[in-house]
């Protein structure tokens, strides 16, 4: 395996500082500029991104605990709004819907009558998401955006987003996004970046949207041991316990095609599809037909599919994928090496979301390490 | 053609009949459909004309039971049915793994009085079955389903996917991930979407096994969590305790009951 660079922050000298009792008026100035504000509260036991009515709804001093199928939250030891790293879901349920109307229609006397269906892409703005929400992002931007067929509801809601991200300040113990080279650091794809510190935030704006907003908030010079704040905090972040190969030797999984560690995992893994689900990446969907018994009114739904699900694998009359193992295999086979085929990248960005959200904790980057680790079939 | 249909009961509550009969004014506009040919909780009783649909409700526990249901798969084109009861055998099917004559004695003051089978079983067990709506009870949803392809023509497609797809659709947070609760939306199908975990509870399987269910390894999970042979034992064992792959997990729990006991 290649050696990595050590990991080196780059806290940029155009930040400015707002104290902590003026956030409010950041919240106020997304706002006044039209966008819904959807942000990080505490729900369910989680930190969930939901329409935010003000920042007290924050999850002010708490922090989630991670580990193979454990997530917990508790007090943190700092009174912070971002001081936890990930919940369950960042942006993928708000542009890639779970359950996505795709036309609607109407048994009429003249045959069927098809209709649109009502959006509700709005500008929203989108404040404490991280530096690998971004790159997953990203991602879902070139499956759903960039390639020969976008998807319109999709790309409707894409465009009127503003992103206030947050780099962090600590890495949860299922983060690995310094070996995916996706974080901890923001340095793509927001109009605003803060650095939560102890009394107040180092704010930098990108583009001509985040220069306009910066510029109502009464900012201040930030002085350079508030620079130095951010940049140790950003390397504390930086110090995480699993590494994911790099991309070149992800390629290499499709060597291990009938690796018995597979039949190992699929002793564990329940097929519940529960990785898939709250990876930012992943964008698999099935069609249902929906009719109303009575009125002959139906509808073409979307969901989210998995290939951990038995219909995921049947294809033209067979299961090609009946088998535990083999659902893994494809998960793992395309998130981590023919992904890079798809889209000139691995499909991972080390945000640790299917390692505390699988039910049977399973470990990807343990189960990935071993296998690679292991001789060639 | 509204499509004839008839609802015969075996040994059961009841419930699933009632997802019939509670929709309201939406049974009125159902019956546009469908003709009750035979439905005795609706005060209809004409069990022997053919009818195109015959949905059974309850599991075959007597004589009498197996005997109607022979007769009412003579009299029927499609038999479908109709919750836990008739599709593994239901809540009832625990008494399969006791002495029913022991039982009868606990219970009854005349045990002599009870004419019984001594096992509770599926439908299917005793005469085919062209499609199964599990659940218990089922939903209307199901009903309706069922009713609007059966008119077109076609039997439904069977969906054994698992509890969690459906919960992460619905955006619950896994609460066996959150709170350690032990929830067997694993290894059954959904039906309900999720509707225990979206109360902070896990799921109790009323919807029965799914496709690929690994109920080895959610069983080691749940130990994992804390929970005695026992209490795993009374998970699998709540409601569809007579499939195969709960009972598989049911004998390799007990197992370790009487190890410990002894
Ligand atoms: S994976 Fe990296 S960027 Fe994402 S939350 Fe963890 S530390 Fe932050
Ligand atoms: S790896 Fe874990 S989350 Fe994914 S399907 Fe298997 S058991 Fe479920
Ligand atoms: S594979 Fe796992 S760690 Fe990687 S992006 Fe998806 S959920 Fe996050
Ligand atoms: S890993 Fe599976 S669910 Fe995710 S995008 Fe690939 S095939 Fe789809
Ligand atoms: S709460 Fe239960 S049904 Fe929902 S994802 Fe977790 S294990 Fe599956």
């Amino acid at each position: 395996m290649p050696s990595r660079p050590g990991y080196s922050s780059t806290v940029a000298m155009d930040k400015v500082y707002l104290p902590r009792g003026s956030l409010g008026e950041l919240y106020q100035a997304l706002v006044d500029e039209g966008y819904e504000v959807i942000g990080p509260q505490e729900q369910q036991d989680a930190i969930v991104f939901a329409p935010l009515s003000g920042i007290e709804q924050l999850p002010w001093g708490r922090q989630e605990f991670t580990a193979p199928g454990q997530y917990r939250l508790d007090n943190a030891s700092e009174q912070r709004a971002f001081h936890w790293n990930t919940g369950p879901q960042s942006f993928k349920p708000w542009l890639f819907k779970p359950q996505q109307v795709m036309w609607l229609g109407q048994e009429t006397d003249d045959g069927i009558v098809f209709k649109a269906p009502v959006s509700d892409a709005k500008p929203r703005a989108f404040i404490g998401v991280r530096s690998c929400d971004i790159a997953a992002l990203y991602l879902q931007d070139q499956h759903f955006m960039h390639g020969p067929h976008p998807d319109p509801w999709y790309s409707e809601q894409r465009r009127q987003l503003c992103i206030v991200a947050v780099n962090c300040s600590r890495a949860a113990d299922t983060c690995f996004c310094v070996s995916t080279g996706d974080g901890p650091e923001a340095t793509y794809g927001y109009d605003l970046l803060l650095d939560e510190l102890d009394d107040g935030y180092l704010v930098q704006a990108k583009g001509e949207r985040g220069n306009r907003i910066l510029a109502t908030l009464p900012t201040q010079g930030a002085t350079p041991l508030q620079q130095r704040h951010a940049e140790e905090q950003l390397a504390r972040a930086a110090r995480q316990s699993r590494q994911m190969p790099d991309a070149d030797t992800l390629k290499s999984l499709v060597e291990h095609l009938s690796d018995e560690q597979w039949l190992r995992i699929a002793e564990r893994c329940l097929a519940c599809g529960n990785c898939t689900s709250v990876c930012p990446t992943c964008f698999c969907s099935k069609q249902e037909a929906e009719q109303d018994l009575v009125s002959g009114e139906h509808q073409q739904v979307r969901v989210w599919d998995s290939c951990f699900s038995e219909q995921h694998g049947h294809i033209a009359g067979k299961n090609i994928r009946g088998e535990v193992s083999q659902r893994y295999r494809q998960w793992v086979l395309h998130k981590l090496a023919t992904w890079q085929d798809q889209y000139q990248r691995s499909g991972c960005v080390g945000c640790g979301r299917c390692i505390s959200w699988c039910p049977a904790a399973i470990d990807l980057v343990e189960e990935v390490n071993l296998m690679l680790g292991s001789r060639h079939d | 053609m509204a499509l004839t249909v008839a609802v015969h009961k075996l040994t059961s509550c009841s419930g699933c009949q009632l997802a019939f009969l509670n929709q309201g004014p939406a049974l009125l506009s159902l019956m546009e459909k469908v003709t009750f040919v035979h439905f005795i909780e609706a005060g209809l009783y004409d069990p022997n004309t053919p009818v195109d649909l015959a949905l059974v409700e309850g599991s075959v526990t007597t004589k009498d039971d197996l005997e109607r249901l022979k007769q009412v798969r003579a009299h029927c084109r499609y038999l479908v049915t109709m919750g836990a009861c008739a599709t593994s055998g239901g809540v009832q099917a625990l008494r399969n793994m006791a002495n029913v004559d022991v039982w009868k004695r606990a219970v009854y003051a005349r045990p002599d009085f009870i004419d019984t089978l001594a096992d509770s079983t599926p439908v299917a067990e005793h005469v085919k079955v062209d499609f199964e709506l599990w659940g218990c009870p089922v939903t209307q949803a199901q009903l309706d389903q069922l009713i609007l392809q059966l008119s077109r023509g076609v039997l439904p497609k069977d969906d054994a996917e698992k509890v969690c797809m459906a919960c992460k659709r619905a955006q619950q947070v896994c609460v066996m991930v959150t709170r350690q609760e032990p929830c067997m939306g694993p290894v059954v199908r959904t039906g309900c979407g999720a509707l225990c975990p979206s109360f902070g509870r896990g799921c109790y399987g009323c919807f029965g096994p799914s496709e690929q269910p690994n109920g080895d390894s959610l069983a080691n999970r749940f130990a994992g969590l804390g929970l005695q042979p026992e209490e795993i034992v009374q998970r699998f064992a709540g409601i569809h305790s007579h499939t195969p792959s709960h009972q598989a997990q049911i004998k390799r729990w007990q197992q370790l009951i009487v190890k410990e006991i002894e």
